[in-house]
């Protein structure tokens, strides 16, 4: 009650800028394409619940275009540009991040910049060296608009595994004691390449090498004690590494299944949600290896011939407003953390958070050690394409 | 040679017997013929005797031939040759191959065998027709090739079912002095079932009434 | 011919034509342009073989090229065997209507709500483990590759689970223009074992009859990609699945090796296809030397026994596949090694309003809306065939199977700009034209034979009483034809529920089916929610064929020679 109290608040204060206006005015009405994963029901359940507050508050509808890979949509637009369709397109806003977001912005794929003309842009920390405004190392730019922070975990199932391994370099050891208990998404998949990626921060001689644009001597460098690293541990991988599962959501349906005993994820609270959802057994809990883990944020962004540019830049400025932030990160709702600055909420807003349930499974921050950044993004291509080479006979 | 019924009783699934007990005795070369009402069960007797009986009926009583009981063997085994209304050559095959379907794997060699399937087509009037279509035949040919395709198989045994209904009465004496000419010059003992009494008076044998025991 | 009858014959060739073959010229050649390199969008101008250097250097292309190979002749091959052996074994007790009721639920159930059943079921944690844990001593899940294996096994398996019921119903119809009893006899009176008069004389005679089915069969085994997603293997995956992934990978130039792929795909099809010719051709000249040996052979029948044992027990794991889907749509939590749920909840079901329910009318909106249309299509050029009089040259035969011959994967890429250059692509108008392309064929060769088997007497009795073309076709010819209507009409509501990728590729992803939403569901984490959509899925084209069986008896329940089992 107290949330939708001070989400109504909000909603009463008047608009920062007299654009912004001008922007509602023009969204009102319009049917927002939104173009999202849609492998996870509590999510998209939160983006049905998103459409519905900004029907109700901007006359903004939502449908969800779900997909199984972020790349569907991009291929979308390509096809359409291919099509000379510059105007109008199927696809008004993406949740993307990375690669996807890298290709869009090369091939010209994105509306102008954004970000800034949204009034509650003013609760994020968009310093040039701040997550909301790097991706994978690439300029945001303000053409993609941040709306939940992912943080890269391992989940076990504590009453199967009492001791799960506290580096990567210990994956090698406990698979060995455990052969076929343990596997990673397939690393065409953005969590598989995650795995990966997770590792050679932590095996790499050099880390700094890591956020340069990748060449062929550093990547032979940087990525020599990983593939060794992976050549003994990859026999004792789940059916001996010959098969990998498409994504984490089937990895954590095998965790379940009692197949392996760890499965990853993006999104820290996701276990505690899975668990209250029926869809993990109640002894499954939430590591991180010791030295921290890969953080970025997810964010949305605008094709630039999207049909429904105002919806989509309102349905992005509501994802940012505080009282939206909080109750996303309720572990009843999503769990998903919030990406605004805590430094730059009011009291009302902080005391909101502060307020937010809590649950066996659900680490704290303090738990989740510190962040690790992403490497640059052409590392993450290099580094599935090596692997392909290497592991896809 | 010769074949022997003895107490043949047939039995549908769902009813009784199909008729009385039956037992006669087929001498070789000679021709028996079995007559009845339609429905009676005619067919269904040659079936039993072939070994072509349908699923659901249920047979009591022997077959045996030159003595020995076929009642348990397979079809395939009894050696008893079938012969039906219409000819049923196998579409797919031509007239030649139709008859050398018939001819015994004993005889090896390819030119044995189709010298001897030319000599039977050209016993049966058909000579030069090895590659024709059966489709393409008379309604007396296509009846010619069947009988000599059942007789190039060497049965011990032959059965007629109704063998000259379809024929136009013009064809049909013909076609009955061919077939009995044959079965004669090679001794085989026959049994043909037909409401027609013309086709008993042509065979010359004897001829037994089957009555129906229960209603079609 | 009549000229009335010429210009619905023009009229229909002409809807046929335009509506149905141009798309798929379109869409192989804008396909075709890609793969040679040719693409605008990337400002990619000059043709070139690059697109082919770079597929063939693509790791793991020539794994998923043996895989795709394996799994689609493999499949077909014992599918065409188990299922001929089958009919052999019961063909004396089994009638085609008899047989197609029996059918019904595995030629109802789409391919991917089939997979995703029986990914559960023969998973080392799935159901059969289950039962076998206790006795096994398994307090966890075996390390067994049964689904998912490297040699695409599990794949082949799923593929029969619904190709060997559509091969018997195809060869029951088949053998239900031929007298086969009393061919059998007269074979058997010769000295032919059943089994040898099975595969010399019955056979030769069946397979022009299968022979495009046949085709079809392979086609799609060659071409499939949700139950290659499902039960195939991952790395590499078949060449189908790996084209559909590089297709919509994140590097848009991958469009250029997938384009070539696609072209690649398309091109085993025809290959395959002509090897069967071949295959076709040398069989019948050793078939006829086999015959004129005349050897009375052994006896096939452990043979046939050994196939119908198979097929049952294949159709028994089918059908748990399918009994799993509605216990998991059930099922609150259900693990390892438990045989049947700890707990049952009724959530995925209730929670209709967000989930299942727009899916749900969307699906039945584009079933009614493409049987519809095929339907209407379907008679218009059977009526157009009967008044000029003239039987179907076989050109026109081969437009129908066009679009089931040639993999979708081949030409819905190219489509998909096509539609886009006219403004048509993203809407559901987009997608019920793709899809007419696929039911069309369905519906026509379903209606096709009854059609033509109708006694023309009665038509003629009906214009000697006087009554005209519009007439004959309202009052004498659909009303007798209701039952094969209906089933023609089930079969394209079957084909519409199942599509995948024409769905997906039209619909630019906004169009969300039971299918469509059932294949990204089952890549996620909740098998209970993938279960209601799958349930649902099976169950839509289920209750068509059950209607398709109903109405007529209902209708019909005073006219003995309408309403019984006579030939659908």
């Amino acid at each position: 009650m107290k949330l939708s109290l001070a989400l109504v608040l909000s909603l009463l204060a008047p608009p920062a800028l007299a654009d912004w206006q001008q922007t509602l005015d023009a969204a009102r009405g319009q049917t927002v394409y939104w173009n999202a994963w849609g492998g996870d029901a509590r999510t998209n359940a939160f983006i049905a619940w998103v459409g519905e507050q900004t029907e109700t508050h901007y006359g903004v509808s939502v449908v969800q275009v779900k997909l199984s890979d972020t790349a569907e949509a991009v291929t979308r637009v390509i096809s359409e540009k291919a099509a000379g369709q510059d105007a109008g397109g199927s696809v008004d806003l993406i949740w993307i991040n990375g690669p996807n977001f890298l290709a869009m912005k090369q091939q010209g794929l994105l509306h102008r910049p954004f970000v800034a003309d949204l009034p509650n842009a003013r609760y994020l920390n968009l310093g040039p060296t701040s997550p909301a405004s790097v991706d994978f190392t690439v300029p945001v730019d303000g053409m993609e608009s941040p709306w939940r922070l992912a943080r890269f975990v391992f989940t076990y199932d504590s009453a199967r595994a009492s001791e799960p391994p506290r580096t990567m370099a210990g994956f090698v050891d406990w698979a060995a004691a455990n052969p076929g208990r343990v596997t990673h998404p397939d690393p065409s998949n953005f969590m598989g390449a995650t795995f990966l990626k997770q590792a050679l921060i932590e095996l790499t001689p050099d880390t700094t090498a890591l956020q340069q644009p990748v060449t062929d001597a550093a990547f032979d460098a940087a990525t020599a004690p990983l593939w060794a690293w992976y050549d003994a541990l990859r026999p004792n991988l789940w059916r001996g590494g010959e098969t990998y599962p498409a994504n984490e959501s089937v990895l954590q349906q095998l965790l379940n299944d009692g197949e392996v005993d760890i499965a990853m994820s993006f999104d820290p609270a996701s276990t505690a949600a899975a668990i209250a959802d029926g869809l993990l057994p109640d002894t499954t809990r939430v590591f991180v290896p010791v030295g921290g883990s890969i953080g970025n944020i997810s964010f949305v962004s605008i094709p630039y011939n999207a049909a429904n540019v105002e919806g989509a830049e309102v349905v992005a400025n509501f994802l940012l407003d505080p009282a939206t932030q909080a109750h996303m990160q309720n572990i009843e709702v999503l769990g998903a953390f919030s990406v605004l600055d805590p430094a730059r909420l009011d009291e009302a807003a902080s005391n909101a958070f502060a307020a937010l349930p809590t649950a066996p499974a659900l680490p704290t921050l303090a738990d989740l050690g510190p962040t690790l950044l992403e490497p640059h993004a052409s590392w993450m291509t290099r580094l599935t394409e090596e692997w392909a080479r290497r592991y896809t006979k | 040679m010769s074949l022997d019924l003895d107490a043949l009783s047939i039995r549908s699934a769902h009813g009784g017997a199909l008729f009385s007990p039956l037992s006669l005795q087929v001498p070789a070369g000679h021709v028996v013929t079995v007559m009845g009402p339609s429905g009676v069960g005619k067919s269904t007797l040659l079936d039993a005797i072939g070994g072509h009986l349908a699923h659901g009926f249920h047979l009591t009583g022997t077959v045996r031939l030159n003595g020995c009981d076929v009642t348990g063997l397979p079809a395939e085994a009894r050696r008893i040759g079938l012969m039906f209304q219409d000819a049923l050559l196998f579409p797919h095959l031509s007239i030649g191959d139709n008859l050398a379907f018939g001819l015994p794997p004993s005889l090896r060699g390819r030119a044995h065998r189709r010298a001897a399937v030319e000599a039977a087509l050209s016993q049966g009037g058909l000579a030069g027709l090895y590659e024709r279509d059966p489709a393409t035949l008379s309604g007396g040919q296509r009846a010619r090739a069947a009988l000599m395709r059942t007789l190039l198989a060497e049965p011990a045994a032959l059965l007629l079912d109704e063998p000259f209904s379809k024929l136009d009465a013009g064809l049909r004496g013909e076609m009955r002095r061919f077939t009995f000419d044959h079965v004669k010059s090679r001794a085989v003992p026959t049994l043909m079932v037909t409401h027609d009494p013309d086709d008993a008076a042509a065979a010359g044998g004897p001829v037994i009434a089957l009555k129906g025991l229960i209603s079609p | 011919m009549s000229h009335e009858g010429r210009l619905l014959r023009a009229g229909v060739l002409a809807v046929v034509g335009l509506g149905l073959i141009t798309p798929i010229a379109i869409g192989l050649w804008q396909t075709g342009r890609a793969a040679l390199g040719i693409l605008p969008a990337l400002g990619r101008n000059v043709a070139s073989l690059d697109s082919w250097h770079e597929l063939v250097a693509l790791p793991g292309f020539a794994t998923s090229l043996r895989l795709t190979l394996v799994t689609g002749l493999g499949s077909t091959l014992l599918s065409v065997l188990l299922a001929t052996g089958f009919c052999a074994a019961v063909h004396a007790r089994m009638t085609s209507a008899s047989g197609a009721r029996m059918l019904t639920p595995f030629l109802a159930i789409p391919h991917a709500a089939m997979a995703v059943g029986l990914a559960f079921v023969m998973a080392p944690s799935g159901w059969i483990a289950r039962m076998m844990a206790p006795v096994a001593g398994w307090d966890r899940p075996p390390d067994f590759a049964t689904v998912n294996d490297g040699w695409g096994l599990a794949l082949t398996f799923g593929l029969m689970v619904k190709e060997v019921p559509f091969l018997l119903l195809v060869i029951l119809s088949a053998l239900s223009q031929i007298p086969v009893a009393r061919q059998m006899a007269a074979g058997r009176a010769l000295g032919y074992g059943r089994g040898i008069v099975w595969i010399k004389i019955i056979m030769p005679q069946v397979w022009p009859l299968i022979r495009l089915p046949v085709w079809v069969v392979l086609a799609y085994a060659l071409s499939v990609v949700d139950m290659a997603i499902i039960l195939g293997p991952s790395n590499p995956p078949t060449l189908a699945v790996a084209v559909t992934r590089w297709f919509t990978d994140a590097d848009p130039t991958m469009i250029l090796p997938a384009s070539a792929g696609a072209i690649l795909q398309a091109m085993i099809v025809g290959l395959a296809v002509a090897l069967l010719l071949i295959a076709e051709k040398v069989g019948k000249r050793l078939g006829r030397w086999w015959i004129r040996r005349g050897g009375r052979g052994l006896s096939a029948e452990p043979g046939l026994w050994a196939a119908s044992a198979v097929v049952m027990a294949m159709m028994a794991v089918g059908l748990l596949a399918m009994l799993s889907l509605v216990v998991w749509s059930l099922a609150w939590r259900w693990s390892f090694p438990q045989v049947l749920p700890e707990s049952w909840s009724l959530k995925p079901w209730t929670n209709a309003q967000g989930g299942w329910m727009r899916a749900l009318s969307t699906t039945l909106l584009l079933a009614g809306a493409t049987a519809g249309l095929s339907l209407a299509l379907a008679i218009a050029w059977l009526e157009g065939e009967d008044r000029a009089r003239r039987s179907r040259a076989p050109w026109a035969e081969a437009l129908i199977y066009l679009p089931l011959l040639i993999p979708q994967i081949g030409f819905l890429y190219g489509l998909n700009v096509g539609f886009l250059q006219i403004g048509l692509s993203g809407g559901i108008t987009a997608v019920i034209w793709a899809q007419v392309l696929f039911v069309f064929p369905y519906v026509m060769i379903a209606l096709s034979d009854p059609w033509r088997a109708l006694d023309p007497r009665m038509i003629h009795a009906a214009a000697a009483l006087g009554s005209g073309r519009g007439r004959r076709l309202w009052a004498v010819k659909l009303p007798v034809l209701i039952r094969p209507i209906l089933t023609a009409t089930a079969i394209g509501v079957a084909v519409s529920v199942a599509q995948y990728l024409p769905t997906l590729f039209m619909g630019a992803g906004r169009v969300a089916t039971l299918t469509t939403e059932a294949v990204t569901l089952s890549s996620g984490s909740d098998r209970r929610v993938t279960g209601v959509y799958a349930t649902l899925q099976a169950g839509l084209p289920f209750a068509a064929y059950l209607a398709a069986l109903l109405i007529p008896a209902i209708l019909h329940r005073n006219r003995r020679a309408l309403s019984g089992a006579s030939a659908t």
